[in-house]
């Protein structure tokens, strides 16, 4: 091959693959604005007020239906989630309220990378204080007083092919904005043992008053439940084998994902309840796997998601392993109860 | 194309000196051979493609396929033992038959880039873990050969440069591949599928690059004997790349993986977590600019010396974590280790090429990167181990002290220079 032959090769090859490249690139730009047309048979959703105070009990929840308010923040009267969505306008990644206060996970695109934004909002969805969140939004949760903040994000190792994932969770009290940055700084407990690691990963908090808290940390291939001290900085070892606890109003229950044995290896999880008393676990009915903090609708009742055809749906199922699962609301994800 | 006709058959028993091309009288060796070029515009393009992906992947994983990908991790030292151990196959097949150098980077970059458009087919953790651990396999096996090359195509006493011109190249694809991928996504609303094809198709440009501009023999004549796998282990027996080898493991046994560095500067230094996705930027950014003159450099002062002088900068980064205190000393100790890699990763490599003759030099560019590779693994298991014992402050001043140990055991290894240090190039082969 002579040299003018390789570049026009080359040549060639360059808009040929172009094309290819250019196509893909149309191809998803259209399909992402199909997902702005609002859907058939989907879910009325009206523009209007959105309180996290509001007068009768309400559902909060991230709407995923297609249309222009998909990714904002929307509410359903609790008793008919089925019901005409009420959107916000405020878009949060992931969510969750308390006694009228809001925490949003925003993601913010730059022309390097996106950064991610944790959103502190008062009962008004109107913005409070903002913390600069080290990666990818996972989990978020308020105190039941609405005095603390948690959230949890997911950062990723930057090596070739980096597969090396690890979180990371901060906690905020709204009263003086004081953050505690990276819970991996406490000190962790195990078995009655200080234990230091360098592979520990922390995340899912789980709030039960203004101190105290559960959540999950992971170190060697092991996941624990742990009791977490805010104002002692402590985080003891309560349980194995817990992800993403969630702390029953009453205060008695953990409902976690359990990774079981036998299950396949890209769906290990189901949902279970932990009696902090008596350490007994209880299946739920849910049998397939799930990958959410499950959140209580009341003392008895679970409400998770599920993969959805627009992404998820919020799914509910009783706390006692009896009962069957059933389908709460579609294209909706990270649910909180108002009121 | 480049193919320097001053090049001699030689027999077997002269080749104990790689080719010197462009070395003829009156004829100025200035100018960046055209396969080293050439090598390096692939790696360009081959690392925008694959970091692309990498750039999107945790947040495909976790936000458009909604999966918890803590444990993810827990391949990459299968993967690790797996890609050393390919790196060695790759570069000995290279070493067989003229024209295999070119052939096995072609099967290894051609492997990682069919992986780029798998990723629009799997869904599933275990399944992209797969297909990653086969883009690792292609990584693997491309690396020896193309360090041969270039190490073939280059004047002994440029291989410095040479070999800095490749790895600046290299970064620079490093850091455009995430802002191109962020631009698709920008543009396509999360479309992870376009980022995915156009990753796919980067990948394709850079194999053709290869096939059409990187010359098929970098070496004129046919070894009259092909090289076995057990010549392949009796390299070993040079002293000089025996040496070589030795420095290379026991300073990669106390060179700190990047992660736990990072992860050290965050907790030690007080960073707060969200620059933590700018310290590898850092890194990369120092490495970029200082891998050429710093090549240069090694061609003139001496490649062992630099190799050395390299390990000296990252002691000096790891005294800086220890003894200061405060996110103001992490640029200081990011300068520290971009100066580290630009003095040793590429010119460990130009050393490498002087210690072996030039039928064997994808064996032995692969002997001394797995010896490297593999050292470092085993730091990153120790190193892991002692933050449980003692902490994350007192495992780095151990590794400290094991990186200064070693540094004085590589110095004395490597100054055996009987000789003058009047030839620049310390090329040992005649001692071979």
């Amino acid at each position: 091959m002579t040299r003018s032959a390789r570049l026009l090769t080359l040549l060639i090859a360059v808009v040929l693959l172009g094309a290819v490249g250019t196509g893909a690139v149309l191809y998803a730009a259209d399909r992402s604005g199909r997902r702005d047309q609002e859907q058939a048979g989907g879910p009325p959703v009206h523009p209007g007020i959105v309180t996290l105070k509001p007068t009768g009990r309400q559902l909060v929840v991230r709407n995923l239906a297609w249309g222009p308010h998909r990714d904002e923040l929307a509410t359903v009267p609790a008793d008919r989630p089925d019901g005409p969505r009420t959107v916000s306008g405020e878009k949060c990644l992931r969510f969750h309220a308390a006694a009228g206060t809001g925490i949003c996970l925003q993601a913010e695109h730059g022309a390097l990378e996106d950064t991610y934004q944790a959103v502190v909002l008062d009962d008004r969805l109107h913005e409070l204080h903002r913390f600069p969140a080290a990666g990818i939004p996972t989990r978020a949760r308020v105190s039941p007083s609405g005095h603390l903040v948690a959230w949890t994000v997911f950062v990723s190792g930057d090596s070739y092919a980096g597969t090396d994932f690890s979180t990371r969770t901060a906690i905020v009290d709204t009263r003086d904005w004081r953050l505690e940055d990276n819970l991996e700084t406490f000190a962790l407990i195990m078995d009655g043992h200080p234990y230091r690691a360098s592979d520990t990963n922390i995340w899912g908090v789980t709030f039960a008053d203004d101190n105290r808290f559960y959540a999950t940390v992971a170190t060697g291939g092991q996941t624990y439940l742990v009791q977490g001290d805010l104002a002692a900085r402590t985080l003891t070892t309560l349980h194995q084998n817990v992800e993403c606890p969630s702390l029953s109003p009453d205060g008695t229950r953990i409902a976690y994902k359990k990774r079981v044995a036998g299950a396949s290896p890209d769906a290990p999880w189901r949902l279970y309840v932990l009696d902090l008393a008596t350490m007994t676990e209880t299946a739920t009915a849910e049998q397939r796997n799930i990958d959410d903090q499950a959140l209580w609708a009341d003392d008895h009742t679970l409400v998770y998601a599920m993969p959805g055809d627009y992404g998820s749906d919020l799914w509910t199922t009783p706390a006692d392993g009896s009962g069957a699962p059933a389908r709460l609301m579609t294209s909706a994800v990270a649910p909180a109860y108002l009121g | 194309m480049y193919l320097a006709d001053s090049r001699q058959s030689k027999s077997r028993a002269s080749t104990n000196e790689a080719v010197a091309p462009d070395t003829r009288p009156g004829r100025r060796a200035a100018a960046i051979p055209g396969t080293v070029l050439a090598l390096g515009a692939v790696s360009l393009v081959t690392d925008v493609s694959s970091e692309m992906v990498s750039a999107v992947l945790p947040l495909y994983v976790v936000a458009a396929l909604g999966l918890s990908p803590l444990g993810f991790g827990l391949l990459d030292g299968i993967n690790n033992g797996v890609g050393a151990l390919v790196r060695l196959l790759g570069g000995h097949l290279a070493d067989r038959g003229g024209s295999r150098h070119k052939a096995v980077a072609a099967v290894g970059y051609g492997l990682s880039a069919v992986c780029k458009p798998l990723l629009l087919l799997v869904h599933t953790l275990p399944l992209i873990s797969g297909v990653l651990a086969v883009d690792r396999t292609g990584k693997g096996l491309r690396t020896a050969p193309r360090d041969a090359m270039i190490s073939l195509a280059t004047a002994p006493e440029h291989r410095g440069r040479a070999f800095g011109v490749h790895r600046a190249m290299d970064t620079t694809g490093a850091l455009l591949g995430p802002l191109l991928a962020f631009a698709i996504l920008r543009l396509t609303v999360d479309g992870y599928d376009a980022v995915f094809a156009v990753s796919g198709c980067v990948a394709a440009l850079g194999v053709l690059v290869l096939l059409l501009f990187v010359p098929g023999r970098v070496r004129e004549s046919e070894p009259a004997v092909r090289p076995t796998l057990r010549d392949a282990v009796v390299l070993l027996r040079r002293p000089a790349l025996r040496r070589l080898t030795l420095c290379a493991v026991l300073l990669g046994l106390t060179t700190v993986s990047d992660s736990f560095l990072y992860l050290l500067l965050q907790r030690e230094l007080h960073l707060s977590a969200h620059l933590f996705p700018l310290l590898p930027l850092g890194t990369a950014a120092v490495f970029l600019l200082l891998a050429v003159p710093l090549g240069m450099l090694a061609d003139t002062i001496g490649r062992r010396t630099l190799f050395l002088a390299g390990h000296g900068a990252l002691l000096a980064g790891y005294g800086l974590v220890l003894t200061l205190h405060g996110p103001a000393v992490i640029p200081a100790v990011l300068l520290l280790h971009g100066t580290f890699y630009a003095a040793t990763d590429g010119v460990l490599a130009a050393a490498t090429a002087g210690t072996v003759p030039a039928d064997q030099q994808g064996a032995g560019q692969a002997l001394v990167g797995t010896g490297q590779a593999l050292a470092r693994f085993v730091c990153s298991l120790a190193f892991g181990a002692l933050w449980s014992v003692w902490g994350g402050r007192t495992a780095l001043a151990v590794t400290a002290t094991g990186l200064a140990v070693a540094a004085l055991t590589a110095t004395a290894l490597l100054r055996p220079d009987r000789s003058a240090p009047t030839d620049p190039t310390e090329d040992e082969v005649s001692a071979a």
